[in-house]
């Protein structure tokens, strides 16, 4: 890359001012250990403060859309399990959906209760990697992290036994799921949730109210519930802003009316009540998979009407969205009556998300803007897709 | 030249060890490969759920993951390589010291995987720099990166220091760079390193 293309300009395309000559240049990623994955920032510095932030994609650009069209409706459900590779489930949902609404299908209840505890289950693993992946950003080197693996894998020991795959489940269809869950799958699910509450009661107890967390990332990155809307923010970054904005209860997709929860919300919008945030919303999860995995009721677990080889939908298009673990997550597709949608559109929350970076980091030191980026959680398949 | 294996047990009752200087060499090279912290996509998951308490890398003296090159012995290319990030994973390669040794982890580092059709998708890694072991699998499971690891650490033992089979390192005609490929008008330019990548044969 030229040296033009890599110069820092403004918001109005104009270079940014260096009046002094002595603002620095960094161009952070796309190697490094904590843009979690292969992130890059080219950032200008005073000192050791952001004057300038630009973030660059595409290093992980999969072609994902193309793909989409190129391929059938259902030879696309493996694709979205890489999109965002640690939620692999609610991306087969988000995408199910999108179809189910494209061709009108309708899902028998116990495959809902069921996509409800295994998108809960995976909202679960994300939001324990999260804060264990912030505090390894922050300097607690392996420990943290290795509590949030710790549980993961009894949860992706569930995944990996009712669909085959630890992390690319590939389960949801259109009209239901791939494969039923025996008794004893429940049963080894209630007892994996019930002992995920005193795992939980432990991480909090060893990091909630340490100094050094609460020194490096109370006031820091503080991104204003105004802002937080008008970029189209969502997931656990808009309600640490406290906005009350949750596609579960503003949309009711699935079941989700039938279940008691609450949606947790921050007050500062900083990168300590995004953390906050993931460890609160981890405890409502579980409060929704006690409920589903009390009440799944028994039955077929697909649509038996439901078509799977030469399914052509007919012509129109549809939006199916759902609260992922990361923000909302929605596929757009158009029909056109072939076998391939025209049209496949993946809405990615951590993208629209990561719009905001700048505006959280001006001002800070370098070492928050890893803080700050941990915090919005991005995962680069979906980023770049 | 080994040391005859029953002298040297009756050797160690007595409390001397007797080993050649090549199997001492390649015994602390094996047992402290220290790979770099680069993970590209899906496979990194997976890379580090490997590192961590369950199935622990650190048996095999892998677990201090670099996240600098010059410092890393073992490059793990875990997961889909772009057209985009082709040429900083060369680079990186190339900023690694000798010996250095390369796992494609997973089909998309092995060939482009799922992704092969893609317009900005490498069909493998191998096209540019020599590749040690490939692990298949979407992702593979932790168990086959260990398998992965112990097979790179037979690699290991079974170089010599002289001859026609010593390692790159220690031969001085061997080349130490590798060219970075460029994003010319529709490709990366050139398309493969020929020294290291030929356009395989298919036998039917």
């Amino acid at each position: 890359m030229s040296a033009s293309e890599t110069r820092l300009v403004g918001r109005d395309g104009a270079p940014v001012m260096d009046v002094d000559g002595d603002l620095l240049e960094v161009s952070m990623g796309p190697h490094h250990p904590s843009t979690h994955g292969v992130f890059r920032m080219d950032l200008a510095l005073d000192g050791e403060k952001i004057v300038k932030l630009k973030p660059v994609f595409g290093y992980l650009h999969r072609n994902h859309e193309k793909l989409g069209e190129e391929h059938s409706y259902l030879a696309s459900m493996p694709y979205t399990d890489r999109l965002d590779y640690i939620c692999s489930l609610t991306n087969n949902w988000a995408y199910a959906l999108a179809v189910e609404k494209l061709a009108g299908q309708e899902v028998p209840e116990r495959a809902e209760y069921l996509r409800v505890i295994l998108g809960e289950l995976t909202r679960v693993q994300n939001h324990i990697l999260s804060v264990g992946f912030l505090l390894q950003d922050m300097g607690a080197s392996g420990t943290p992290l290795m509590y949030g693996f710790r549980e993961r894998e009894k949860i992706l020991d569930l995944f990996e036994s009712l669909t085959g795959s630890r992390m690319m489940c590939n389960y949801m269809r259109f009209g239901g799921c791939r494969v039923d869950a025996s008794p004893a799958w429940l049963d080894g699910a209630r007892a994996v949730v019930a002992a995920l509450p005193a795992a939980v009661d432990e991480l909090e107890a060893l990091v909630c109210t340490n100094e050094i967390l609460m020194a490096r990332t109370q006031g820091v990155g503080v991104l204003p519930a105004e802002l937080a809307i008008n970029a189209g923010i969502s997931g656990p970054v808009l309600r640490a802003s406290g906005v009350n904005y949750d596609v579960r209860k503003v949309d009711h997709y699935g079941i989700y009316d039938r279940f008691d929860f609450k949606v947790p919300l921050g007050d500062h919008g900083d990168v300590y009540d995004r953390f906050m945030i993931r460890l609160l919303e981890l405890r409502q999860s579980l409060r929704i998979l006690e409920q589903a995995l009390k009440d799944i009721p028994g039955g077929p677990v697909m649509d038996p009407k439901a078509k799977l080889r030469n399914f052509r939908p007919k012509a129109g298009e549809a939006y199916g969205r759902i609260e992922a673990p990361k923000g909302e997550l929605g596929f757009y597709l158009i029909s056109d009556g072939g076998p391939n949608p025209y049209r496949y559109r993946v809405r990615p929350p951590t993208l629209v998300n990561l719009t905001v970076l700048e505006d959280m980091c001006l001002g800070h030191n370098v070492a928050d803007v890893v803080l700050i980026l941990g915090s919005i959680d991005i995962v680069l398949g979906e980023v770049d897709r | 030249m080994a040391v005859d294996e029953g002298l040297k047990i009756e050797l160690g009752k007595q409390g001397v060890f007797v080993t050649t200087l090549q199997e001492l060499y390649n015994w602390g090279r094996r047992s402290s490969v220290w790979p770099m912290n680069f993970g590209l996509a899906c496979c990194a998951i997976e890379m580090i759920a490997t590192t961590m308490a369950r199935y622990d890398l650190a048996r095999f003296g892998a677990e201090v993951f670099r996240p600098s090159p010059r410092q890393a012995d073992l490059m793990i290319i875990s997961g889909t390589v772009t057209k985009k990030m082709a040429p900083q994973v060369v680079r990186l390669y190339n900023q690694m010291g000798e010996p250095r040794y390369v796992i494609a982890m997973g089909a998309c580092a092995i060939s482009g995987g799922p992704f092969k059709q893609g317009y900005n998708v490498l069909k493998g890694i191998d096209r540019y720099i020599p590749v040690d072991v490939h692990i298949p699998g979407c992702p593979p499971r932790p168990e086959a990166l260990l398998e992965a690891f112990m097979t790179l650490q037979k690699k290991i033992d079974a170089q010599h220091l002289t001859g026609e089979e010593r390692p790159r390192h220690l031969d001085a005609e061997a080349p130490g760079m590798f060219p970075v490929p460029e994003q010319g008008e529709h490709d990366l330019e050139p398309p493969a390193n020929k020294n290291v990548w030929t356009v395989p044969v298919v036998i039917r």
